[in-house]
């Protein structure tokens, strides 16, 4: 018999333990899974989770993914710390990429130091209006965030989708459903030559730090973290809900707008329907596995931008689905989520003593 | 006239899986669990249904296996909110990212393939009135199934001791668990419960709708079950009527172009996605009337202290 | 047939531990066929506990308990009750979204449910002097008839035992007359009563035995008629303690007025304001007496300013108008604030002290300089609050929650009183608090009166009012009654205006909670 108690405070120990353990655990359903498939588990495993991190060529790759799933889920922390449920990053990834991609476009041809930050800049704000919407519902109308947020994907797509079918089809491109490539001037610079990995990554890991200053020593940090805790000790510390709620949105969906805009004037290079991949969605499990930590979010997103590249590797070299990447990542979360009970709470077995036996079964 | 009854049709096979889904995750929200990972369930459901159906060549062997998978879906978002006291919105967004990659993980060797064609219902006369005959009495069985549900459903709860009990640990758990009420396996059950409608609803995407097999099919519609639940204020046949009326949307859709309006397939594609976000406004800015029947400890963690 | 003297239920050495506690320690005491038996104890002393065994919610460890003779150990509280066992909760097991008749269906077996049970309350309601409407939403009822739903569900199971715990922390002097008639009654017929208290005056009226339990044992056994009040007091806490000592004060100019408050609900069964009017001057105390649930809270969060007036001057404090200011400004001019829950609206739970004193101290002592914030200062200010008010902590590091509930309630007091208050608010400051923390939270809020601020205490407890308020005034279904001098009321007049107001009330008559706010007039209030 086990027994579930109350820790009468969270263990820290635990909480840097668990996403190790979650981990652990998800490589070991790995092995089962593999060995279902058909395949060697125990390489499947190195070429998932170690193989990527001997090449220069895969480290590069490790960056250009982890950048938007550090971005964004900085943002997604930020507001989960305050109970604010933006599961729409995904669509303001899209937006951010469409409306700076849009002014890149604009800009087509335009050189200047300046046109990449107003491209960027134009993507924050395209990211920043999409979160918006929820943010608008929820404050003036107390809607649920999630459902809204959500749905909002599913329009971005299709707006995306409507663009490049249309206004921002390219008009050498043979009517294929895409932009123009963007002109250098509105090109993220590379980080290492030779490579995709840019500019960005160094962004991402600043936006980490500043994002730490902010929860560690201000009061909006404070203020975060009352609100999600303890919704009514927030109101009577004068802390307004709707405004930490708006304050979530914004920089989660400037986040994440941000980090869409980098996809589409870095690796991308252009407007293409498919360029919303699920960093918005991957980027909720970095957020849980990093303890929406900003310091645990670099690892996290750096751990798996690791399964993309192994994922995409291991679909090449040993014919496993690509699909098989998103299983993982959803286990990982599920893991992380068992594992979570040990750090509110002590799992103690429990024997009962001669005493309770004879009370029981009288 | 055709065209009516076509329209008509349309609005019921697109109901049908929402029905299925939003009562299933009603029961559960009654219990006072949320669940968010229908979407999840849904798709593999729909994947169950359609290999099964394929593998044993039996329509109800389909059915029952979606409802399966679903259960176990719903049994693993159990165990780990209701057991290990994990976060229910945290776990449900993990039980739908999960579905989404097992499903197309397992589903790849059905792409393409398509489903053998369900038989429909025919009683002689009255499926052969004009309008009235396809349109009430030309259906596969799971239209009718689905009503039943909702009957059941509204019935079970209002009425039966059971129903009583589920609906008061929804509003408080403390209390029903002081008074000896097993919250957490009533819980379990509704979650099961819900689990199994949601895999039914994915089913029938799979197997009447579509009907074939193709990744991320069920395309957001388990959140608009979601959502349907919320816009009921949680009684059933309102959850029902919400089904319909989205149904209709989607045939807006679908026939949009057929009926000569000039507009973006995307932008029609769109429609039911609005349609969700204007319908939670409306319902939720009412704010009473939101909170009614809303259980009071939807979400919260029911943790066994003493 | 057993007859009056012979023993129903037996406790022998009955322990139960929780984490770091042992809540139950050998408690050992017998109940008599129609005995009203008191269980007597401070917060915090295992009353709950022990109960929670007899009930079956809980087992225990070790022990035994036997039940006419027979070995008892109920594995649920479905059990106890089939034993002829029924409880009524401090905090009641009652589903406000449910009628009356769904609450009782939901606490009986399915058998004794069947049939015609509507008429079947309606009876037993009735026969005990009871009186309830089978067919309303418990939401919309008055703590007193909440409490007369959990009764008339043990009566109707025909119990031998019932237990009730705190029964009369909720009602008005009145309703605990009509309370004890009902026991008394039940009594006589036979029926057993666990009755557990700290009201040491409650227990010498009502009660055949008691046991005292103290750090979970039980201290003593009395027959509480041949003690003295002070007597059971020294058993329950194990010292004698002073009742704080009120001395003379100087009264200055008015400091806080309230004027024409009204503030409809925000809940479906919350009670809203009604055009409250007070005023408090410099040196003095105010108490506000009530039942639960009629405008307490909402008076609390109006005064706090987590919601702000339609008009400035409902709410004046120095003359100021500060209806429509926040928090922030309020405890900027002076205000300092002490909400009745202590974990989840005055502290965060799973915060730590340090970072608990952010809440409501960041002006006053410089703790955030344009958001940015002074972690050191706050060390240094809860340590300090720490010291001041003998918080015992391991840490200020800790978290709220890992503290007691007198130590927490220090740990908040101290916070707002060390701000040096012009005027404190102060919701139920004892509740659920140990003696030696009540005495000393009592003490500090004199002294700070006599330090030249007002002070307004809302408490269910008249006793404590009596103790330390100068005037009290009654709250009751949203209204206020004037302030009067403690010294020209008596508890009964109390208790006839905790009733309500304006009507002559008879003592089974409560007043329905939930009507709305009365259109126009009056000061009217936003969210």
């Amino acid at each position: 018999m086990f027994r579930i108690e109350p820790r009468k405070e969270p263990s820290r120990a635990m909480a840097y333990a668990t996403p190790f353990l979650a981990l652990l655990l998800t490589i070991l359903a790995g092995f089962v899974l593999f060995a279902l498939l058909g395949k060697d588990p125990l390489k499947a495993t190195w070429i998932i989770f170690i193989e990527p991190l001997t090449t220069l060529y895969s480290i590069s790759e490790m960056m250009v993914k982890a950048t938007p799933l550090i971005l964004i889920g900085i943002g997604l922390a930020l507001g989960f710390r305050a109970g604010v449920w933006n599961i729409g990053a995904e669509g303001q990834f899209t937006m951010g990429a469409l409306t700076g991609g849009a002014m890149a476009l604009a800009l087509y041809q335009i050189e200047g130091f300046w046109v990449l930050p107003l491209i960027c800049l134009a993507g924050i704000f395209g990211g920043m209006a999409w979160a918006a919407i929820p943010a608008l519902l929820r404050t003036r109308f107390n809607t649920n965030e999630i459902l809204v947020s959500l749905m909002l994907v599913y329009i971005a797509t299709l707006l995306l989708s409507i663009m490049v079918h249309g206004p921002l089809r390219s008009p050498e491109g043979m009517n294929f459903p895409e932009s123009r490539l963007f002109h250098d001037a509105a090109l993220m610079p590379v980080l290492i030559e030779g490579t995709r990995a840019h500019w960005g990554f160094i962004v991402a890991l600043l936006v980490a730090l500043a994002a730490y200053l902010l929860l560690r020593f201000h009061i909006v940090g404070l203020a975060l973290k009352v609100v999600g805790q303890a919704p009514r000790a927030a109101r009577f510390a004068g802390f307004s809900e709707k405004r930490m709620v708006w304050f979530s949105f914004l920089v989660s969906g400037g986040l994440a707008g941000l980090a869409g805009v980098f996809e589409a004037t870095g690796p991308v290079g252009q407007l293409v329907p498919a360029l919303p991949v699920g960093y918005g969605f991957t980027a909720i499990i970095v957020a849980f596995l990093g303890r929406l930590h900003p310091a645990g979010i670099v690892v996290g997103g750096l751990l798996l931008a690791l399964t993309y590249i192994g994922g995409e590797s291991a679909q090449i070299s040993m014919q496993l689905p690509s699909s098989t990447t998103r299983v993982f990542q959803g286990l990982l979360l599920f893991f992380l989520l068992t594992t979570d009970i040990l750090v509110n709470y002590k799992i103690k077995s429990v024997r009962a003593r001669p005493g309770a036996i004879t009370l029981n079964r009288p | 006239m055709d065209l009516l009854v076509n329209i008509m049709l349309g609005i019921i096979i697109a109901a049908t899986p929402l029905v299925f889904a939003a009562i299933g995750e009603l029961i559960v929200e009654k219990s006072g669990v949320l669940n968010l990972g229908v979407e999840g369930m849904m798709i593999v459901g729909a994947l169950a249904g359609f290999a099964a159906t394929i593998e044993l060549g039996s329509f109800w062997a389909g059915i029952a296996a979606a409802a399966l998978a679903g259960a176990l879906m719903a049994l693993l978002f159990a165990v780990l909110t209701q057991s290990l006291l994990a976060n229910q919105v945290a776990t449900g967004l993990a039980l739908t990212m999960f579905g989404l990659g097992l499903a197309a993980l397992l589903g790849q060797r059905y792409s393409g393939k398509s489903a053998p064609e369900v038989s429909k219902l025919h009683i002689p006369g009255l499926s052969e009135l004009p309008i009235v005959g396809p349109i009430l009495f030309g259906h596969d069985a799971m239209v009718y199934l689905a009503v039943a549900l909702v009957a059941v459903t509204a019935w079970f709860l209002k009425n039966t001791r059971q129903g009583l009990v589920i609906r008061a640990i929804g509003e408080n758990h403390d209390a029903a668990h002081a008074i000896g009420h097993p919250v957490i396996l009533y819980r379990y059950v509704a979650l099961m419960f819900g689990g199994a409608c949601a895999g039914l609803g994915g089913a029938y995407l799979s197997l009447v709708q579509t009907p074939f097999w193709v990744e991320n099919m069920t395309a957001g519609r388990g959140w608009i079950a979601l959502a349907l639940v919320v816009f009921s204020a949680w009684r059933p046949w309102w959850a029902f009527m919400g089904a319909y009326l989205f149904g209709g949307i989607t045939i807006i859709q679908l026939h949009g172009q057929g009926m000569g309006l000039d507009i973006e397939p995307q932008l029609l594609a769109m429609l039911p996605y609005i349609a969700t976000i204007i319908v939670l406004v409306l319902i939720s800015s009412d704010r009473t009337k939101a909170r009614l029947n809303a259980p009071a400890n939807l979400g919260q963690t029911f943790f066994k202290s003493s | 047939m057993p007859k009056q003297g012979d023993v129903l239920l037996e406790l022998q050495g009955l322990t139960r531990s929780f984490p770091g506690v042992l809540a139950n320690d050998q408690i050992s005491f017998r109940v008599g066929y129609g005995e009203i038996h008191a269980l007597l104890g401070e917060n915090g002393a295992g009353k709950s506990t022990l109960v929670k065994m007899i009930y079956g919610v809980l087992q225990p460890d070790s022990g035994v308990m036997k039940l006419h003779g027979e070995p008892f150990s109920p594995a649920s509280p479905a059990v106890a009750r089939a034993h002829g066992i029924g409880m009524v909760f401090q905090h009641f097991s009652l589903f406000e979204a449910l009628s009356v008749t769904e609450n009782i269906e939901l606490g009986i077996s399915p058998e004794l449910a069947a049939g015609d049970l509507r008429q079947r309350i309606i009876d037993v309601s009735e026969f005990y002097g009871l009186k309830l409407d089978p067919d309303v939403l418990v939401g919309d009822l008055s703590v007193g008839l909440r409490q007369r739903i959990e009764i008339v569900r043990c009566l109707l199971q025909n119990p031998r035992l019932i237990i009730m715990d705190e029964p009369t922390s909720v009602l008005t002097p009145q309703e605990v007359d009509q309370l004890f008639k009902t026991l008394r009654r039940l009594a006589d017929e036979g029926c057993s009563i666990l009755y557990i208290s700290h009201k040491l005056d409650e227990i010498r009226q009502l009660c055949h035995a008691a046991a005292i339990l103290r750090g979970g044992k039980v201290i003593n056994t009395c027959t509480p008629a041949n003690e003295t009040a002070k007597s059971l007091a020294e058993m329950m806490i194990g010292e004698v303690l002073v009742p704080a000592s009120r001395d003379e004060r100087e009264l200055g100019d008015v400091r806080l007025k309230i004027k024409d408050l009204s503030l409809p609900s925000v809940s479906q069964f919350g009670v809203g304001l009604k055009q409250i009017s007070l005023e408090i001057k410099a040196g003095e105390i105010i108490g506000v007496a009530g039942v639960a649930g009629n405008g307490q809270q909402q008076l609390m969060t109006a005064l706090i300013g987590e919601r702000s007036a339609m008009v400035p001057e409902a709410i004046q404090l120095d003359g100021q108008s500060v209806g429509q200011l926040g928090p922030g400004d309020r405890r900027r001019l002076g205000m300092g604030f002490c909400p009745e829950e202590r974990l989840g609206h005055a502290a965060v739970p799973d915060m730590s002290l340090r970072d608990n004193v952010f809440l409501s101290a960041r002006e006053s002592q410089n703790l955030s300089r344009s958001g940015v914030l002074d972690h050191q200062n706050a060390q240094s200010f809860a340590a300090d609050i720490v010291e001041t008010f003998k918080v015992k902590t391991a840490g200020t590091g800790h978290s709220a929650k890992s503290l007691s509930g007198g130590n927490l309630q220090k740990f908040i007091m101290g916070r707002e009183i060390l701000q040096n208050p012009k005027v404190l608010i102060a919701s139920q400051p004892t509740w659920g608090v140990d003696a030696g923390a009540a005495s000393a939270i009592r003490t500090a809020i004199l002294e700070l009166a006599a330090r030249g601020a007002a002070v307004l205490v809302i408490s269910q407890d008249l006793d404590e009012l009596m103790e330390i308020s100068d005037r009290i005034a009654v709250l009751a279904d949203g209204r206020l009654t004037p302030a009067q001098r403690v010294e020209q009321v008596t508890i009964e007049q109390l208790g006839t205006a905790m009733g309500g107001s304006s009507s002559a009330v008879l003592p089974d008559q409560s007043i329905k909670a939930g009507q709305s706010v009365p259109k126009g007039g009056g000061a009217h209030v936003q969210d």
